[in-house]
């Protein structure tokens, strides 16, 4: 079974993983504090920011105010909280919920 | 010749040794797949544009786009296609967002003659579920609930049927071929059990027998099916007479809506369809038009974001506040479902709530 060495993979680029940690934005989207981790550009963090402060302001607009947000994808979950125009934001990555039902 | 049904499978890697020698198994199955190879994502996605495939085979890591990246592409621009993930890498997290893209198989790549074997049967067993075009759940095998249950029952086997549908989960203990019991986030017994018939597809798995499990369902087991296909019969007849008997505009919508409003705390409905051009419909909201704007850009906005994180597709997006509670979540089929909620729903309750009008919606 010789062949089979070939299955023992050479060194590979590492994979990306996903932000997480916390970080807060004021009114403007500046990041006034933040845990996330060095390796998460700073723009993809500010990105994050924006689109959560844009949707807690679409939100006052259609006068459907609220003050969390929760957004669920498949594997990762970010929690905001406003703050005086900014916002508090949990980054989370996840695993695919499995039932533990009694 | 070749055969009409004959099935491709397209095999990334970046590494070529391995492209050969996974070409060489696959050749070898029975059902004899025409197998293509790709060294990078770009010519992949390349591939599978210019002709159709029924399987996918992909390494993770792998320069410039990793696999993670090719899965988000490759899942959203040919969502029937099959993908398996085939690596060395080993990492929790990656194993459960290759799943969250809707991987049918996360395999490490195969170290014996044995698991090199078990991979080709797996290959093999899927080509030939495509092959045959079978629907219904998928689990080890593709079988309806109601046929799953029989073969349960009418063996006399000892199991615990664990069905998934989406975010929902439901478990069914059986006995000795009878049905014991049944469990849903919400319900309980012979309740759960019709929730769970009620749901049109999803996964299963058949986990070992719990034989300390209680007894708290006494109805045979063609008795229960019975009461469940006649449940849905007559649930199915009321949305068709809500149908029927609506006048058009804005009763006809709120009779369509209706299901969705007996849930607990619900204080509004919204539903956009795919097509931005075609009507909403609403119950007991007043601002349609700008709450309907700022939901459809909302879901885009934060969808896009989801899309360039890599972190799979958006499920529910909720918002709670002391004025009230907000969820969205889209159906690729119907559109998006926005509903409100009274404030004096505890906010833990929102999100399991409004998976159940999404369910209801979309069944």
């Amino acid at each position: 079974m010789g062949f089979l060495s070939h299955f023992n993979e050479a060194p590979k680029p590492e994979l990306k993983r996903l932000p997480s940690g916390t970080f807060t934005i004021d009114a403007d989207c500046r990041i006034v504090s933040s845990t996330v981790p060095g390796w998460v550009p700073e723009a993809q963090v500010r990105d994050i920011g924006q689109q959560v402060l844009a949707v807690f302001q679409g939100a006052r607009n259609a006068n459907l105010p609220f003050s969390e947000l929760i957004v669920q994808y498949a594997a990762f979950k970010i929690t905001a909280r406003e703050m005086r125009g900014g916002a508090i934001i949990f980054l989370s990555p996840r695993a695919p919920q499995i039932a533990a039902m009694h | 010749m070749a055969m009409a049904t004959q099935q491709k499978i397209l095999l990334l890697d970046d590494d070529e040794k391995m492209l050969d020698l996974y070409q060489e198994l696959l050749k070898q199955l029975p059902s004899k797949p025409e197998v293509h190879v790709s060294n990078s994502g770009a010519r992949a996605i390349a591939l599978l544009e210019s002709e159709p495939f029924t399987l996918l085979i992909t390494d993770l890591r792998m320069p410039k786009m990793d696999g993670l990246q090719v899965l988000a592409i490759v899942r959203r621009k040919f969502p029937h296609l099959r993908i398996i993930v085939l690596t060395g890498v080993l990492d929790e997290e990656y194993r459960s967002r290759a799943y969250a893209q809707g991987v049918e198989m996360f395999w490490q790549k195969p170290a014996s003659s044995e698991e090199i074997k078990l991979f080709q049967d797996c290959i093999e067993s899927l080509l030939d579920r495509e092959t045959r075009n079978e629907g219904g759940f998928r689990g080890m095998q593709s079988k309806s609930l109601v046929d799953l249950i029989q073969l349960e029952c009418l063996s006399r086997s000892s199991s615990v049927l664990h069905v998934t549908q989406g975010a929902l989960h439901g478990k069914i203990w059986v006995q000795n071929g009878e049905i014991i019991d049944s469990a849903t986030a919400n319900f309980t017994a012979e309740e759960a059990f019709k929730e769970i018939l009620s749901w049109k597809s999803g996964n299963f798995e058949i986990l070992p027998a719990d034989l300390n499990r209680a007894r708290a369902i006494n109805n045979s087991y063609q008795g229960l099916l019975l009461d469940s296909a006649q449940a849905l019969d007559e649930w199915r007849g009321q949305q068709v007479g809500a149908e029927k008997s609506g006048a058009g505009g804005a009763s006809a919508s709120s009779s369509l809506l209706s299901p969705l409003t007996r849930f607990e705390g619900v204080e509004f409905v919204l539903t956009l369809p795919i097509d931005e051009r075609g009507p909403s419909d609403s119950w007991a909201l007043e601002n349609v038009p700008q709450v309907g704007a700022w939901a459809r850009t909302a879901h885009r906005r934060l969808a896009e974001l989801g899309e360039k994180l890599h972190v799979g597709a958006l499920a529910q997006v909720t918002g709670t506040g002391l004025q009230g509670h907000w969820a969205l979540a889209r159906d690729e089929k119907k559109g998006l479902l926005c509903v409100g909620f009274r404030r004096t729903l505890p906010a833990d309750k929102v999100d399991q709530t409004m998976k159940h009008v999404f369910t209801k919606w979309v069944s």
